[in-house]
């Protein structure tokens, strides 16, 4: 039960072909997208809802859902006149593991772009901004020419394909913060300031950018968005299993033999995903060690678990991890599971905003554990420790990157505690550099 | 008003209350760092977390959360009690446990709540984070690695002073609060940092080392820096002041004071009068109190004897004088010592009516000739908050950095006598209009073209809730003023008058800015605390007491009456002001109708009512309607925002603050 050709949303997803309007509307795109648009909000709204498209930024909220917390009646300023709204395009793509978003920027900017009319008409938005990472620079490049081509095309801008509709979209460069993927530090710095999460409430729908109602979107949420509204919830909602439906950017990397990003029906299972598009592990599937199946946040997977578990939302959650972005990362017998699961508490503690206190002062010290672990250079009650002070961050943060630095370690010692305590027995400094 | 259990009791709460409130009325305790009533709600210290349902099934930072209506809100549940020793355990980690050097000892937010809420013990094992020290200025000392991220600084200086003086820079546990460039925080009212800060962090440099807090004796007071009458706490130790710290008063000060307020008292034990001086062919010679006394009452002027208040006076002192020289025939009593001569004939045309608290709520202010910011830095603040309600502000007068925007109109005063149209109708159209029209505004005609536009702008109206709105507001510079005008300290001709009649004795009430050139024929008595421009001109020195030296009732500009305590005794021989008076009308050989302190104050409360309660005094709203014309280029009189008085002036910390952060030397660091 393969995706079939036909039935794919990103069909130059490999770049095979240029990622300009012109090839871009051969393969459908900007197809009929006035036709979308003169179904109504309400309509396009209900059809998203029908979809079961989740978000795919991570958290899996429903899209279609998220669209309807937008206030119909919008709400007033000071001076009583009626505040815009706006959309915002969370393309600040920074998850260790996650590379989907670049892959639709540069080959497929257009589905983006058409998918921002389409969700920002639905919205009420009056404009959309895409946030891109810092470090994407050739795809900011090209969104930055897709979009000049879709403005002299008059697709976006004053009556939008001709829809009478006025949107604009503006395309926003970050300067490299991970946490500016966050969706209401992303609002903050597209405000011009320091990039730290915002308390919620209130929510982004209520009060986001410069105090506006606000929808923050995945780019792959907002790029299948089209293609939903012409093909119909119902052809989407025929993959994957119930609650976990669609297709699905699936990024494979490590120990596998040929590591991709992928197109493939949501609940396809771990096995059948490595098999077909990656060649299988490296060294055969009795080499495979773990699995983090989500981008670095979640928690790892032991061989075990993972490889006959459908690849969704549910089926993750049900080995106690998540499908996050579907960024997986496979590890095989040769990997220093220890040193990985420490360098991304590295990384966690590198890109902490540092406003509040337990991820501000917990990442840190879970890293140095970690570190000393790697050795062994601890005692046995460090990791129990260790456990309680990665309880003591999750959930007591504003936003969630306290969680996600609390996971992977809570991961590793759920299925590896035995290599934790091997370690210490043997002390074994030659595992640092 | 949603009702909410808090801890199982039900109780009902205002709307719009956070969560946080409502725990505070059922009378719980909430711990926290970052939540300030006065600043906006950051929610980062995390310190603050409750259980609450319906919620997700983890612990919400109460000070965000708003309360609504079915809430079962949990304090002593074991997830609550376990997300506080989390919270205070991460704290920890970094801070150093240097408390028994550290000045924020004894008086800690940190060091109380690990005491209340913390797990008794750390297992933190590895290296603790060390942070460099920043240079914030003369005032604040800074002590980084102590600084838990709270952020209250830099809420305070982006919100509340309106200066983007302070924040953080870079990230994670690397975040450091800096003034960015290291450069010291220039704003009025920096220091109150200090006071926010809930860990020795920032600590204050002045007062460092001096004292711990059990050791003070802390007295209420009132400040005379400016004519706003902040609430201050005297703390001393022994004879001497050794900080001032701001009282909660919301209808004044809110709970800031201004940096000259808080600095100045180290003046208080520099350059004092601590003995009786008299003149002797030109050199002022030591004297006993009698020979001084005897050699004022031997010229027996008679009626011929005039007083001049200075700015820092207490009404008991005034009206001691006016006693004075009431029985001696003289009313010759004035206040306004740099010679202005506005009319007075009605005080609520020089008041300001509109009070700190309702300014805030104006929507349209002119201000005529004051530089806010130094001249009244809490009312700067009030102003801001108008502005922030969406207030409208027009200024006239020469252009100053203003920490809320506004139109400046021109610098001549001849403006008023046209008001440009826009403004105009900015203030016809306004549902609260006001005018604060400030020293430099007054004379030249000022004050009279000002009450025309008021009267013809109905500045003085009824509000839709029945309430009466008078937006004619005077902003006065000392702290003796009102209290000055109240008690008959204004001649019709301000101080020229005095001069006019040649009185055989000048008595100068702490009066330095006096041109006492003009007095050269007459007896110069300087009663008063400093040696300063007075005391340089007198033929005869009294020692008196300071404002921290004496019990004292003061009027604000608003014409708020407030009692202030005596916190310290004054130094050598110096008496408290009222009693050299009294002294006096025995030299003279005359009565003035008490013999003690509860004698004078029931005297004054009889003869001036308003001075009898606490409270504002009723001026009524009764403008006169002015009229004529104004004219004059506007000249701000504080030249010196750390230099206006006496005390300031002998003040060591206020000279470094004058000279670095107004006149930009080199930073006067002692080598170490």
């Amino acid at each position: 039960m393969a995706l079939a050709d036909k039935d794919r949303i990103f069909t130059n997803l490999y770049g095979f072909q240029p990622w300009n309007l012109k090839e871009a509307m051969a393969r459908g795109a900007w197809d009929g997208t006035k036709d979308i648009l003169a179904k109504g909000k309400e309509a396009i709204v209900e059809e998203m809802k029908a979809s079961g498209l989740r978000g795919r930024g991570g958290a899996g909220f429903p899209t279609g859902l998220k669209w309807s917390f937008m206030p119909k009646e919008p709400p007033k300023d000071a001076a009583g006149n009626p505040k815009p709204s706006f959309l915002v395009i969370n393309a600040d793509e920074s998850e260790p593991g996650s590379c989907k978003d670049r892959e639709i920027m540069r080959h497929d900017p257009h589905l983006l772009f058409e998918g921002a009319l389409v969700a920002g008409f639905a919205m009420g938005a009056r404009a959309a901004y895409i946030y891109i990472r810092g470090e994407y620079i050739r795809e900011a490049e090209v969104l930055f020419a897709a979009r000049e081509e879709a403005y002299a095309a008059g697709l976006l801008g004053k009556n939008a394909c001709g829809s009478g509709y006025d949107f604009d979209v503006f395309v926003h460069r970050g300067a490299g913060a991970y946490i500016c993927g966050e969706e209401t530090a992303m609002i903050e710095s597209l405000e011009g300031k320091k990039g730290q999460p915002r308390l919620k409430p209130p929510f982004p729908a209520g009060a986001g950018l410069y105090g506006c109602p606000t929808t923050v979107n995945n780019v792959e949420s907002i790029a299948v968005a089209p293609t939903i509204m012409r093909r119909g919830a119902a052809w989407f909602s025929s993959f994957g299993n119930e609650n976990n439906r669609g297709t699905k950017l699936f990024q494979i990397s490590g120990h596998v033999d040929k590591p991709c990003v992928v197109e493939e029906e949501m609940s396809i299972s771990f096995r059948e995903l490595i098999e077909k598009h990656c060649g299988g592990i490296r060294g055969g599937w009795d080499n495979l060690l773990a699995v983090i199946p989500g981008g670095s946040s979640v928690p790892l997977v032991p061989a075990k678990d993972i490889i006959d578990c459908p690849m969704d939302y549910d089926g993750l959650k049900a080995v106690g991890s998540g499908l996050g972005t579907a960024a997986i990362i496979v590890m095989d017998k040769s990997t220093d599971i220890v040193r990985a699961i420490s360098r991304i508490s590295y990384f966690y503690k590198h890109e902490s905003c540092g406003q509040c206190t337990p991820c501000r002062e917990g990442t840190g010290w879970m890293w140095r554990v970690m570190e000393r672990l790697r050795t062994g250079d601890a005692s046995v009650e460090e990791i129990d420790m260790l456990f309680q002070v990665t309880k003591q961050v999750e959930g007591h943060t504003i936003c969630a990157l306290g969680d996600a630095a609390a996971w992977p370690i809570q991961g590793l010692i759920r299925h590896f505690r035995p290599e934790l305590e091997r370690r210490i027995a043997e002390n074994m400094p030659e595992a640092a550099e | 008003m949603p009702k909410v259990k808090v801890d199982g009791v039900e109780i009902e709460v205002p709307q719009g209350a956070t969560v946080l409130q409502a725990c505070e009325l059922a009378g719980k305790e909430i711990p926290r760092f970052c939540y300030h009533e006065r600043l906006s709600i950051a929610g980062n210290c995390r310190m603050c977390l409750v259980e609450v349902k319906p919620g997700p099934p983890k612990p919400q930072a109460s000070c965000a959360l708003p309360a609504n209506e079915g809430q079962e809100i949990r304090t002593d549940s074991e997830m609550v009690k376990k997300a506080r020793e989390g919270v205070m355990e991460f704290l920890l980690i970094n801070h150093p446990l240097d408390c028994p050097i550290c000045d924020q000892g004894g008086e800690c937010d940190l060091q109380d709540q690990s005491v209340a809420y913390g797990r008794g013990g750390s297992r933190y094992d590895e290296s603790k984070r060390a942070v460099t020290t920043k240079n914030m200025g003369p005032l604040i000392k800074t002590t980084m690695t102590r600084c838990i991220h709270c952020t209250r600084c830099v809420r305070f200086s982006e919100e509340i002073a309106g200066v983007d003086e302070i924040g953080a820079i870079y990230r994670g546990e690397n975040m450091q609060i800096t003034t960015y460039l290291e450069k010291a925080a220039t704003h009025e009212m920096s220091a109150n940092v200090i006071d926010l800060c809930p860990v020795g962090a920032l600590t204050s440099r002045p007062y460092a080392f001096e004292a711990r807090p059990w050791e003070l004796k802390k007295t209420i007071g009132i400040d005379v820096s400016d004519a706003v009458g902040s609430n201050i706490r005297i703390d001393s130790r022994g004879r001497e002041v050794l900080r001032v710290l701001p009282r909660v008063n919301d209808d004044v000060n809110e709970e800031w004071i201004s940096d000259k307020a808080r600095y100045q008292v180290d003046g208080l034990t520099k350059r004092r009068l601590d003995k009786p001086f008299l003149r002797k062919d030109g050199k002022l010679v030591a004297v006993s109190w009698q020979e001084a006394f005897s050699a004022i009452a031997s010229l027996n002027p008679g009626n011929s004897i005039a007083a001049v208040a200075g700015d820092m006076l207490d009404c008991e002192t005034m009206f001691a004088a006016k006693k004075l020289l009431g029985a001696l025939g003289s009313s010759l009593l004035e206040g306004r010592q740099t010679g202005m001569d506005y009319d007075c004939s009605s005080l609520a045309a020089v008041n300001f009516n509109t009070g700190f608290n309702d300014i805030e709520t104006a929507d349209a202010i002119l201000i005529v000739g004051s530089q806010v910011r130094t001249e009244a830095p809490l009312v700067n603040v009030r102003l801001r908050k108008a502005v922030k309600r969406g207030a409208k502000v027009f200024l006239i007068g020469p252009e100053w950095e203003t920490t809320f925007g506004g139109e400046f109109l021109g610098e001549d005063l001849s403006v008023l006598n046209q008001l440009p149209q826009h403004v105009w109708d900015a203030l016809l159209n306004a549902k609260r209009p006001a005018m604060i029209v400030g020293g430099a505004g007054l004379g030249r005609g000022g004050l009279e073209a000002s009450l025309s536009i008021a009267s013809q702008l109905k500045l003085v109206r009824e509000l839709e809730d029945g309430s009466t709105w008078n937006g004619f507001n005077v902003l006065h510079l000392s702290a003796a003023r009102m209290g000055g005008l109240m008690l008959g300290y204004a001649q019709k001709g301000g101080i020229a008058d005095l001069v006019a009649a040649a009185p055989k004795v000048l008595l100068a009430l702490g009066s330095d800015e006096v041109d006492f050139t003009k007095f050269a024929n007459s007896m110069v008595v300087y009663i008063g605390h400093h040696g300063d421009k007075g005391a340089h001109a007198a033929d005869v020195i009294l020692p008196a007491a300071a404002y921290t030296e004496k019990n004292g009732t003061y009027v604000n500009t608003e014409g708020r009456v407030q009692l202030s305590d005596k916190a310290v005794f004054a130094p050598g021989d110096a008496r408290e002001d009222w009693t050299i008076l009294r002294a006096m009308a025995d030299a003279f050989g005359v009565s003035v109708g008490f013999d003690n302190f509860e004698e004078l104050r029931a005297a004054m409360a009889a003869e001036v009512p308003a001075l009898g309660s606490e409270g504002l005094a009723d001026y009524g709203h009764d403008l006169p309607a002015g009229g004529g014309s104004a004219s004059g280029v506007i000249a701000y009189p504080i030249k010196d925002f750390y230099l206006t008085n006496p005390i300031a002036r002998a003040s060591a910390v206020m000279q470094q603050c004058s000279a670095e952060l107004l006149h930009g030397e080199e930073i006067a660091e002692a080598a170490e």
